[in-house]
């Protein structure tokens, strides 16, 4: 009954909408547009597109066998409810007008022109997955990793699978202090007990729990008001449980005064970093618990072996900042050694130029757009437009704009849909031609079940195959228990 | 079609039920996962998440006429019932608010502005939705989750405002019109 409410409603929404403001001349046509990439941005644009544009194809390419990109692979397994949002983004994949296809590279499988021929409009959505790095002597070492790495590693991301991290190691140094710094250090303080009913990875399980890591100092090279993590994940670090989190009461003298006169977010967060500070041990640590320092004013400047073991990393050499007038961070001559056996780096990440044919800026790591719009008929969503910043509500807010920009194109004939243009089919063809095994929707939800089935006999919501090839084989109903 | 694609969001899981679906969507404080348990525990009839408020009020006296206003400035009059979340209830009549978490406080894509003196009868949020709220664009004064308003018989006349979305997204002067 529901079902059948529901559909009828869904139909009049539709017949509604459509005498009063959709087709002129591509009226008889059936817009064909592509999406490349299956995270959020991909899906808020499609779910604004088939709404809008009742007689559009919408297909879907993604690079992985499975879907919804930073959803399962960069929301922390401790952070469930966020990933709520899947069932929005399964609703929307199981519209008739949308077609999932699974283990396609765009540039490798698929060149851009071949997909710019094959619809009237691309809208590219593929992420920002290169990590910046810092350009320091012994970045090389090993034990000096990206922070977003180590997030694939133990979300299930195929391509770390395998990142070489040895926790067996006291200190670890996060470089940034955004959200993927913070998240980052609280799976490695969280009692594993807090982890083993999550989804996070069997291997980081096992390995996280031979863990003997006792103190991650996440290090800003600016100070407390230029944090750029939010205020709910610095809450969740304070009440870790069996973590003291450790901060330099002189780093807040300053800004104390200011407090006051800031924008109500700013505000908040400064207030609980201010009451942090206040409730920081003095004196001796108590060595029977793990510590989270929050370390400002501080840049890296070498990376030095350990002793024990000469191929990896055991200490850096920081040095320390000041700010100037407009807030920037200047180094001063003074400098100092902290022990650090595990690097992770998180200053920032980049999009990469996935077929020569994209405009690209190379300098800030993302394709030049206004609003979504490189040019009519090519469009981008998410970091790739905007670079890696803001919450969920900011990319679907953006995503949206872009479908928003998308469909006025088609309906306004910028965007020439009234030659027909083939679509799928010609992309079908393309990738048969080349032996690409492609991954359906109805392929996703057995690698799905199965990955669900063998999460219950663990206790976990699933366990994530990280495998391709084990993805490959369960989506076609083999391997799979 | 949003609310086709949200409001039956984890039927398979999450069960609540009716008699205790009133008392569950309270905001107590006690924490989502607390309440998730609670709901589940009292089950009585299955419903899941937004079902409840796909029940017309059964009396009058359940009743709570309110007024969503949408991005373009519309405003739609909607004949709610005490019980109902703000969230749903704007699913169940196609109003374009998201619930990307369903409900769950750990997103804010259900932001909304509460007009008039209705902010202050409303119980004053938890410290978790203050948190997401500062994560919000275009954040102001009486700026609440949707998700976390639950229909009293006092709100009767209540206008809730979604946020606009920014304006420098329309290329070549397209105004949409949804």
């Amino acid at each position: 009954m529901r079902q059948l409410l529901l559909w009828v409603g869904h139909t009049c929404n539709r017949l509604r909408i459509l005498p009063q403001k959709r087709f002129s001349s591509s009226a008889a046509s059936t817009p064909k547009i592509c999406i490349v990439g299956s995270g959020p941005a991909s899906f808020y644009a499609a779910q604004h597109l088939i709404k809008t544009l009742p007689r559009a194809e919408v297909d879907i390419y993604e690079q992985l066998p499975v879907p919804f990109g930073l959803v399962r692979f960069g929301v922390a397994p401790d952070h469930p409810e966020v990933k709520n949002v899947m069932n929005t983004f399964t609703k929307t994949a199981k519209s008739p007008q949308l077609r999932f296809i699974g283990n396609v590279t765009l540039g490798r499988d698929l060149s851009l022109r071949e997909l710019r021929d094959a619809y009237h409009a691309v809208l590219l959505a593929y992420g920002a997955d290169e990590d910046q790095e810092l350009g320091v002597n012994g970045e090389k070492l090993s034990n000096v990793l990206s922070a977003r790495r180590f997030v694939g590693w133990y979300n299930g991301l195929p391509r770390d699978t395998d990142l070489p991290v040895d926790l067996n190691v006291e200190e670890v140094a996060v470089l940034g202090q955004g959200n993927v710094a913070l998240d980052v250090a609280r799976i490695l303080l969280t009692p594993i007990d807090r982890l083993k009913n999550t989804d996070i990875t069997e291997h980081a399980l096992e390995a996280l729990s031979r863990s003997r890591v006792r103190r991650v100092r996440l290090i800003g090279r600016r100070g407390p008001l230029q944090v750029a993590f939010t205020i709910k994940e610095l809450r969740e670090m304070l009440a870790l449980p069996d973590c003291i989190t450790v901060c330099k009461l002189q780093d807040f003298e300053a800004v104390r005064p200011l407090v006051p006169g800031l924008e109500r977010p700013r505000r908040r967060l400064t207030e609980l970093l201010c009451k942090a500070a206040d409730s920081s041990p003095s004196g001796d640590l108590d060595e029977s618990k793990r510590h989270f320092h929050l370390v400002f004013f501080r840049s890296p400047l070498s990376f030095y072996p350990s002793p024990d073991v000469p191929h990896a990393v055991g200490s850096m050499k920081l040095v320390v900042n000041q700010l100037d007038g407009q807030q920037q961070a200047v180094p001063t001559a003074i400098t100092e050694t902290v022990q650090c056996g595990l690097v992770l780096r998180s200053i920032g990440y980049r999009s990469t130029q996935a077929d020569p044919a994209l405009p690209f800026d190379t300098g800030r790591g993302r394709v030049p757009n206004i609003s979504g719009v490189v040019h009519p008929g090519l469009y981008v969503a998410g970091w790739l437009a905007t670079g890696p910043v803001g919450v969920i509500l900011s990319t679907m807010t953006q995503a949206f704009g872009v479908g928003r920009a998308v469909e006025a194109d088609v309906c306004s004939g910028r965007v020439d849909a009234s030659q027909a243009r083939p679509g799928h089919t010609a992309v079908a063809k393309l990738l048969s031609d080349r032996g690409v095994t492609t991954v359906s929707w109805k392929d996703w939800e057995r690698v799905d079940a199965v990955e669900r089935s063998r999460g219950e006999k663990v206790g976990k919501p699933r366990e994530k195959i990280v495998d391709v090839q084990e993805m490959l084989a369960v989506s076609v109903g083999a391997g799979g228990t | 079609m949003i609310c086709c694609l949200v409001s039956k969001a984890s039927n398979m899981f999450r069960l609540v039920g009716t008699s205790s679906l009133k008392c569950g969507t309270e905001t107590t404080g006690s924490g989502v996962l607390h309440k998730m348990i609670v709901r589940g525990l009292h089950t009585t009839q299955n419903l899941a998440h937004g079902e409840y408020e796909w029940k017309d009020p059964e009396t009058e006296d359940e009743v709570v006429n309110i007024t969503y206003i949408d991005k373009n400035g519309n405003k739609i009059p909607i004949r709610g019932k005490v019980g109902d979340n703000v969230l749903y209830l704007a699913h169940r009549y196609g109003i374009e608010m998201e619930g990307a978490c369903e409900a769950s406080l750990a997103c804010t894509t259900c932001h909304v502005y509460v007009l008039g003196d209705f902010l202050e009868k409303l119980p004053p949020p938890e410290e978790k939705e203050d948190d997401l709220l500062d994560m919000a664009p275009f954040l102001k004064e009486n700026s609440r989750l949707g998700c976390q308003i639950i229909l009293k018989k006092e709100y009767e006349g209540m206008e809730l405002q979604l946020p606009q979305a920014t304006r420098n997204f329309y290329v070549d002067g397209h105004k949409p019109s949804h």
